[in-house]
């Protein structure tokens, strides 16, 4: 080391500070789209409501025809899930598969997209194409095939069936890789320079820049596999092992439906994905302000 | 030991591009070297090759007294401040400056020490829990800076780092630039295209076009002696006149001019004349009649744009093509008065040229005849 500066002496301030400027701030304001945007949120709203409505009705409430309004709010529906059916344990059983296929989702899929973003390997780009091509193939086609290999790894009739499949997937490989093509690549250079290895880059620049694009894989991956039933309903026969979306077909007999217990077992269904949805909103707002990298 | 060199360092990109064609440049210890040269001409290339950002086709790289082509960028002992400042948006002006000594696991109450240190230095005390998008143009430029001087590298490398700033801040900054290098004496590698930048930065300017180094030397010899027509037209501001002539017998005539010159030997050549080497005819100067276009007045100076007989001389140093709005067949002069001088366009007089200052280079290859 021969450089010039030793701070272990005192220092005295060579250049005068300069001038404290802030840049402006950047604020939303109502417009005209509102009006539009409003009507619609109120279509989307109809249905949630009429489930809540129904999930404190009586059976009998539920079958009249034109519908009615409860006569009153009957919470009996909820305990009677709770009580008479395995509705925890499915629940539990989704939130354990939801949340593991949601972690691996985020973790291996960076990992793979920063790699066909950033790093230059040979048939990287065919690779890459091949990726996205599994993306055309609809699932319906590979669900016996997936079926056959998970048979023969043994994991039939147990949560694995339902993780393993699902640890990393083509759409967020693609949109995470998209996103850290667009992200400016002196910051990487910079950070090589500061001394930082391709993985402390990607966990400790790359990430931590990519706040909206994570929520938002999170967010997709977590209703795909949260509300997932074609691939539970082959690979799961147990009610122990059940997801919810599964349990919830227990409620519909081949005669009878106990229609205001679904609507009750819906609204509890839904309800981790209304919460995540209202904790990553914030993430989105945010990943919009924190832009700017020159002046 | 901060001493940089390039050794017959060639760098080509897929596709057949040669960014760098057969560098050889040694920077030692302390100097602050100016790369400088049009877009394209491989001076970012070649910082990026010092960096490990880009690795040279042949040639070797030599930081201090190892060889670094194969040394990663982290173990390489330098630091870069990108023309974009690349500060790292997520983290504090305090976390930027920490980054790469946290990365080679320096003791947290030295890192501690070292940012302070710096910060007090840079005058970023008060800014240090801000982020960058707090931050204004200079203020990130600074933080720039001090990320790349807390490390105390070998050499410092600078791309355009003041492209981005506004014209006023940019001479604060420049002067700053240069008090921080007199003060800490590290080696110093800085990209430019803007040769006022060169000019007043640098300890030795290397001018570059087309991957070839084109003349390296104190930033006055360059411009008192320009090697080639490429460096007469790319150093100076407003850049040297130049008119197409033929030498005979040791006189050359350009346009309506004619000067004795003995040392051209006969054949076409371009005569070269900086707009301060022009001055108002007085007796035995050789003359030739300016056609006067757009008058400057610049405070301190007149510069005075028109032309002459005769046509001009492409030197591959232009920057874009000026469409001039001039007469056929006629090559453009700019020439720097003292204030006082009263010319309005459509003027006609006689400018008087100083033989000492005249240059003259061979249209054949280029070169100057000395």
């Amino acid at each position: 080391m021969s450089a010039g500066i030793d701070v272990r002496e005192p220092v005295e301030q060579i250049l005068a500070p300069l001038p404290d400027e802030e840049p402006p701030r950047r604020r939303f304001l109502f417009s005209g789209w509102h009006l539009m945007l409003l009507p619609l949120a109120l279509v989307m709203l109809a249905p949630m409501v009429w489930m809540l409505l129904t999930s404190v009705q009586t059976l009998a409430e539920t079958e009249h025809f034109p519908p009615v309004l409860p006569s009153g709010v009957r919470w009996q529906n909820y305990t009677d899930v709770l009580q008479l059916s395995q509705f925890p344990r499915w629940f539990l059983n989704s939130m354990i598969v939801t949340v593991v296929v949601v972690l691996s989702n985020l973790l291996l899929c960076s990992l793979a997209g920063y790699a066909f973003a950033r790093i230059r390997f040979f048939g990287r780009d065919v690779v890459f194409i091949l990726v996205l091509a599994t993306m055309m193939i609809p699932f319906q086609v590979v669900l016996i095939p997936t079926f056959l290999i998970v048979r023969r790894i043994g994991l039939i009739d147990t949560l694995g069936a339902l993780i393993v499949p699902n640890l990393a997937g083509a759409f967020g490989i693609f949109l995470l890789r998209q996103f850290f093509k667009t992200l400016p690549v002196e910051l990487e250079e910079a950070a090589r320079i500061d001394g930082a290895s391709r993985l402390g880059i990607l966990f400790k620049i790359v990430l931590p820049l990519s706040g909206p694009v994570l929520a938002t894989l999170a967010v997709v991956t977590f209703l795909w596999t949260w509300n997932d039933f074609l691939w539970p309903l082959v690979t799961i026969s147990s009610s122990n092992n059940m997801t919810v979306q599964l349990g919830l077909l227990t409620f519909q007999g081949a005669h009878k439906t106990n229609t205001n217990l679904l609507m009750a077992a819906n609204v509890m269904s839904i309800a981790p994905v209304l919460v995540l949805f209202f904790v990553l909103q914030r993430y989105f707002i945010r990943g919009i302000a924190t832009t700017g990298l020159k002046g | 030991m901060g001493d940089v060199v390039f050794n017959s360092v060639r760098k080509e990109f897929t596709g057949q591009t040669v960014a760098l064609d057969d560098l050889t440049l040694q920077i030692p210890d302390g100097e602050f070297m100016i790369l400088v040269g049009p877009s394209g001409c491989g001076k970012t290339t070649a910082l990026r090759c010092v960096a490990g950002l880009e690795k040279p086709t042949r040639g070797t790289i030599r930081v201090g007294d190892r060889v670094v082509n194969d040394v990663s960028p982290r173990d390489r002992d330098i630091a870069m401040v990108f023309q974009s400042y690349a500060l790292y948006p997520h983290m504090t002006v305090y976390k930027n400056l920490a980054f790469g000594l946290k990365q080679r696991h320096v003791d947290k109450a030295e890192i501690d020490r070292r940012v302070r240190a710096i910060s007090t230095m840079l005058g970023l005390d008060a800014l240090l829990e801000r982020r960058p998008a707090q931050l204004s143009g200079g203020q990130r430029q600074r933080v720039a800076m001090g990320r790349a001087l807390v490390r105390e590298p070998a050499a410092f490398l600078l791309d355009e780092p003041l492209s981005n700033l506004d014209a006023k801040l940019r001479v604060q900054m420049r002067a700053e630039l240069k008090r921080l290098h007199t003060r800490l004496a590290i080696t110093t590698i800085y990209v430019t295209h803007d040769q006022v930048e060169a000019m007043t930065l640098g300890d030795r300017i290397a001018v570059m076009s087309n991957g070839r180094l084109q003349q390296l030397g104190p930033p006055q010899q360059l411009y008192d002696e320009p090697v080639n027509l490429f460096v007469a037209g790319f150093i100076g501001s407003p850049p040297m006149n130049l008119v197409r002539g033929h030498a005979e017998g040791g006189r050359v005539r350009a346009g309506d001019l004619s000067v004795e010159l003995a040392r051209v030997p006969n054949g076409d050549v371009a005569l070269g004349m900086r707009p301060e080497a022009l001055v108002l005819a007085s007796d035995g100067l050789p003359t030739f009649e300016l056609l006067v276009d757009v008058v400057e007045p610049l405070g301190d100076e007149v510069l005075v744009h028109g032309s002459t007989a005769g046509t001009t001389v492409e030197t591959g140093a232009e920057e874009e093509e000026v469409p001039m709005l001039l007469e056929d067949a006629r090559a453009p002069i700019t020439a720097r008065f003292e204030p006082g001088v009263r010319f309005r366009a459509g003027d006609r007089f006689l400018v008087g040229v100083k033989p000492d200052a005249l240059h003259a280079f061979d249209l054949r290859t280029g070169e100057r005849v000395r």
